[in-house]
Order: structure tokens, then C-alpha cells, then sequence
């Protein structure tokens, strides 16, 4: 489990977000809502330690993350970044990097690191991109990718960057078929989505940033019914029943 | 089986070719000259059972030029392939961040003032380089460090150096005596005692370098994911750069200051073997880079014989042309490894 206590966020003599307390539990996924800079990526990178934290802790299974060395660490959580640069290397290759942290120097990738990362290449539905270069492949494709190395890692705690942005509808929604896949599985997921209605749909708890602190934190249905999301957003949320449950949509308030 | 299928297509011949080219232009830089000896005097020379002026050309001449264009190659090479990954940068190489000019500074002073601690010039040629490096780092950094920050702050640096030099040379003009065409880099008259103590260096830090090849493929992936990889991604960089400062100074220790090896080879053997492991780029790039500089100081010495250009000449006449396309490619296309479009 991993926890924030009192956790601040941002950057040298410039607080985005303060005061923030969460936790990510095994077997849940946790989504971070906010408006356009709020600080929901600035506060996912502060959590395992890639921004340094302007206050409070983490603490991974009780333990202040910073008794863990980086590589421990590593072996705990993953991290997506939203973009990043594209190496000119294959899929396997990319997914390969994810065994990192198990491998002391000098580093040679072993038989298990091999079938951890086809296990993982299995678990995202993309055994046919192994052999692929990076660069050829779509957005969709390249996010699969980036999902086996996460998964590769084999780590407790996974957080996802808006791992939908860039992606067509149907990769999006298999995206979170995934993370609801890799919750019942039993680890623990915090993703930022910027879409109301699909991290409703996913989330087990949602966590609304906004005016640099923690505005609420609950289960989805609490959440919605509370209807700060649409105070925080500026939208009108509803829903209906669809026969898979609810489907939510948002919309422009009517003028006053 | 495994491991094979991470390769990608025939990088393994590739390998293998750029090793005969080099032995190729090994056993051609050995045979041709002023003088041609044939193949079968060389090997008699080598092996000690020669005679005559021939086997002393092969033996006096001819074996430490091309151990020295070998070695030179190979270190530059390899100093270049670390330096453009570390950095991301395919603009970047020893010669264009100011390691060749502060290498070549240190080897400068080091000559004058103590001029019969041979042994030492290859670890004065290296501070110098690692301190041109970090300087140019510090400026680029300073102001934005885009590609084009590094590469001019690298001009600025490597010009101050070359003054540095010419300074010492007008103080001290018998200084860098046995360094013929220091200032365009050059491989004539060399001794094996001048070679030996830069051969240790560059095996030492090229094994290092092929020791941390795993921690350069994850560099490779940007800062962020490495370091959410475990990797210390900083400290990394420097201990990379180091190396990559002492290969070079090692090379310019005895070579001089030969441009553009450590830009060209990189990109050559990058197209052979591609970037999926590091090891084999660092590999490649050792062999390319070696056969390169002895064929290159092959048409040298014999375009114009029986008199001499120092290889620098034809090295800059090649890879000046070669940076211009490079930096056309820049413009049409803003990077190889590119960012993905981030509303961020």
C-alpha cells in the first residue's frame, strides 16, 4: 500500500499543491480529477520520488519511500509518464527495459526477464508488437507497449499519466479495461484521467484536485452525488442506465 | 535461442564486417606507402623473421601508425557513440563539446612544461577533456540546453582551448615537437612508447563503458523513465561522459586533434546495427571507427606521394560536409528520437 501523508507538490519556491492525503490500496484504482493544471501530474511524479516532495511523505508499506533505495523502489511502482521520447528500438526491447531494476551490475537480461515480458506482452493483447520498431507504431500501439513494460516491472503500485491522451476511443476504453484487469489482479492503481465519464467508470475512488489541495476523495457514486465535480469542472455531469451500468456524459451548464 | 530474438535483423554480420574492414585496412595501411612491401614481407616483418629496410619501415614506421590509427579510431569512435547518446544529442562529438580542444590544451602544457613524462600525457590529456566537457555542459545548461546551446557553447569552449594552445606553442615552440600536425591531427612519426600508455587508458575505460551498456539503453529512454527505472540517472551521465572524455583525451594524447572520427563513425554504425543495445553500438562503433581513420590515413599518405597529408586534412575535408548534412537533417526533421506531441 502505498500512502501520502501531508504530501505537498511542486516546484522550488512555487507550491502547486499542498496538504495532500491519499492512499493507493491494492486491488483499487484510484483516479485523480482536476481541472487543466491543478497539479494532478506534478503530484503523481512527487510520489515516487522524481519530483522531491515540498513537504510530508510517502510511505509504501509503512516505510518512508526514501528508506528504499531507487532500485528497491523500482521493483514497488511504476511510473507512465504522459509523452516521452521515442527510442529507435523494438517493442521487445522497450518492454526489456522493465525488468531493469532486477538486474545488478553489470546488467544482462535473464531467461525470467525474457518471460516476464512476454507474459506482459500477453497481458496487454499485443504479442504481435514485439518485433515492431517503436517509431512504426500508432499511438495505440506504443501506449500497449509502454503498459507491458509497466507491467514487466511487476510492481505493487502502478501510476498512469492520462495513459488514454492521444489514444482513439476503442484504445481508450480497452486502456481501462486494463487497469480494472491489473486492479483484480491485486495491485494498486492511481491514474489522472482529464475525462469525467470514463474515470467514473472506472474508478473504485476518486480524488478531486483543485484550488492547490485535496477538494474530496470517495468512491465514485459518493463522489457524484456530492456533485463538486461539477462545481471543480464547470460542467453539468448526469447519467443513465445503460445496461452494462451507468454511462455517464457531461455537458455545458445552461446560462443563468 | 532466447537471446537471439532480441536482435534485430543481421546486426551480428554487421558486427562481423566492420571487423574485417578493419582488419582489412589494418593489413592495407601496413602494406602501402611511400614504399609498397607485400603482403608476405609485412607478415615476415611482423613476426620477426624480416630483414632489410623493409621490415624496418613495417616495424618503425608503419606498425605505429597503424596501431595509432587503429586505437585513435576505435577511442573517438566510442567516446563519440557514449557522448551522442548521453546527450541525445546527434550533434554532439568529442570534437564539437570541446573535449578534443581541452584534451589537446592539457597535452599541450603537459609537453611544455614536463616534456619527458610521456607516460602522463594520455591522464593530462583527460583531465583537460572532462574539464571541457563539464564546462560546456554548465554553459548549455545555463542557457537552455537545446542541441544547438551545447553545440555552440562548444565552439565557444573549444575556441578558448585552441588559443590555450597556441599560447603554450608560441611560449614553448619545441613543446609539442614529435606531435607532427598536432593542431589538424595527425598519425606520422609516431613511436610505440607514445601509444602504449593511451592503449591502457582506452582499454580501460572502453570496458567500462561496454560494463554500463544496460545502464545506456535506459539512459537512452529520457531522464524521467530512467529514473522511475531506478537508474541514478545524473550520476550516471557524468560517469558516462567521463569515460567518454578519457577515451577521447587518450586518442588526442598522441593523435592530436583529429575531428570528426567521433561525429561520422557514431552515425555510420548506428545505420548498420541500430540502437536496440548499446553493447553492440559500442562495439560497432569501435571497429567502424577504427577502419575508418586507417583508411582514411591510407588515402593521406598516398593521394599526393610521395609526399604526406596529415589525416586530420582529409578527415576535415570529408566530415565537414557530413556536419552540414547532418544539420540540414536537423531542420527538416527536429529529431531522430522524437517527442511524441505533449499538450503537458
Amino acid at each position: 500500500m502505498l500512502e501520502l501523508k501531508s504530501l505537498s507538490a511542486g516546484y522550488p519556491g512555487h507550491s502547486i499543491l499542498e496538504d495532500v492525503c491519499l492512499a493507493v490500496r491494492p486491488g483499487k484504482v484510484l483516479v485523480l480529477l482536476g481541472p487543466n493544471g491543478c497539479g494532478k501530474s506534478t503530484l503523481l511524479r512527487t510520489i515516487p520520488g522524481l519530483l522531491p516532495a515540498l513537504g510530508g511523505e510517502v510511505l509504501l508499506d509503512g516505510k518512508p519511500l526514501g528508506s528504499y533505495t531507487p532500485r528497491q523502489a523500482a521493483q514497488k511502482i511504476a511510473y507512465l509518464p504522459q509523452s516521452r521520447t521515442v527510442p529507435s528500438i523494438t517493442a521487445r526491447r522497450m518492454a526489456l527495459h522493465g525488468r531493469f531494476p532486477y538486474l545488478s551490475y553489470p546488467r544482462r537480461y535473464r531467461r525470467e526477464d525474457f518471460a516476464a515480458v512476454d507474459r506482459a506482452f500477453a497481458q496487454v493483447d499485443a504479442a504481435d508488437l514485439a518485433e515492431r520498431p517503436m517509431a512504426e507504431l500508432s499511438g495505440g500501439q506504443r501506449q500497449k507497449v509502454y503498459l507491458a513494460m509497466a507491467l514487466a516491472q511487476e510492481t505493487d503500485i502502478i501510476l498512469m499519466d492520462e495513459p488514454t491522451t492521444y489514444l482513439d476511443v476503442r484504445h481508450q476504453l480497452e486502456t481501462l479495461a486494463l487497469t480494472r484487469r491489473l486492479a483484480a489482479e491485486g495491485r494498486g492503481l492511481a491514474v489522472v484521467l482529464h475525462d469525467l465519464c470514463l474515470a467514473l467508470a472506472v474508478a473504485d475512488e476518486v480524488a478531486v484536485l483543485g484550488a492547490g489541495r485535496l477538494l474530496a476523495l470517495g468512491g465514485a457514486e459518493e463522489i457524484y452525488q456530492s456533485r463538486i465535480l461539477e462545481e471543480v469542472m464547470g460542467v453539468r455531469l448526469d447519467r443513465s442506465a445503460g445496461p452494462r451500468g451507468w454511462r455517464y456524459f457531461c455537458e455545458l451548464p445552461e446560462e443563468a | 535461442m532466447k537471446r537471439l530474438r532480441i536482435s534485430s535483423t543481421r546486426p551480428e554480420p554487421a558486427l562481423l564486417g566492420l571487423g574485417l574492414l578493419a582488419a582489412l585496412a589494418a593489413l592495407l595501411s601496413l602494406c602501402l606507402g611511400a614504399a609498397a612491401v607485400p603482403p608476405g614481407e609485412v607478415l615476415a616483418a611482423l613476426l620477426g623473421r624480416g630483414s632489410g629496410p623493409a621490415a624496418r619501415i613495417i616495424l618503425y614506421a608503419r606498425l605505429p601508425r597503424t596501431c595509432g590509427c587503429l586505437l585513435a579510431g576505435a577511442a573517438l569512435a566510442v567516446s563519440g557513440t557514449v557522448i551522442q547518446g548521453v546527450l541525445g544529442n546527434p550533434l554532439a562529438a568529442p570534437n564539437v563539446i570541446g573535449v578534443n580542444a581541452g584534451a589537446g590544451f592539457f597535452t599541450a602544457i603537459c609537453a611544455a612544461l614536463w616534456p619527458t613524462w610521456t607516460a602522463a600525457v594520455p591522464f593530462a590529456a583527460f583531465l583537460g577533456a572532462l574539464g571541457g566537457v563539464l564546462l560546456v555542459l554548465f554553459i548549455a545548461e545555463r542557457t537552455g540546453a537545446s542541441r544547438m546551446t551545447l553545440v555552440l557553447a562548444g565552439v565557444a569552449v573549444s575556441g578558448m582551448f585552441s588559443a590555450g594552445i597556441d599560447a603554450v606553442l608560441t611560449l614553448y615552440p619545441d613543446a609539442l615537437n614529435g606531435y607532427t600536425d598536432f593542431r589538424v591531427g595527425g598519425v606520422a612519426n609516431l613511436a610505440m612508447s607514445r601509444i602504449l600508455p593511451a592503449f591502457w587508458v582506452v582499454l580501460a575505460a572502453f570496458l567500462l563503458v561496454l560494463s554500463l551498456a544496460g545502464e545506456m539503453d535506459v539512459l537512452l529512454l529520457g531522464e524521467e523513465t530512467a529514473r522511475s527505472l531506478g537508474l541514478p540517472a545524473r550520476p550516471l551521465r557524468l560517469v558516462l561522459l567521463a569515460l567518454a572524455a578519457a577515451l577521447a583525451g587518450a586518442a588526442v594524447s598522441f593523435a592530436g586533434l583529429l575531428g570528426f572520427v567521433g561525429l561520422i563513425a557514431p552515425h555510420m554504425t548506428r545505420r548498420l546495427v541500430g540502437e536496440d543495445s548499446s553493447a553492440r553500438l559500442v562495439l560497432a562503433a569501435a571497429l567502424g571507427g577504427a577502419g575508418l581513420l586507417t583508411l582514411c590515413d591510407i588515402v593521406a599518405r598516398t593521394i599526393f606521394a610521395p609526399y604526406e597529408l596529415p589525416v586530420g586534412v582529409v578527415l576535415s575535408l570529408l566530415g565537414g560536409p557530413f556536419f552540414i548534412w547532418l544539420l540540414v537533417r536537423q531542420k527538416s526533421r527536429p529529431s531522430r528520437r522524437r517527442k511524441e506531441a505533449g499538450r503537458a
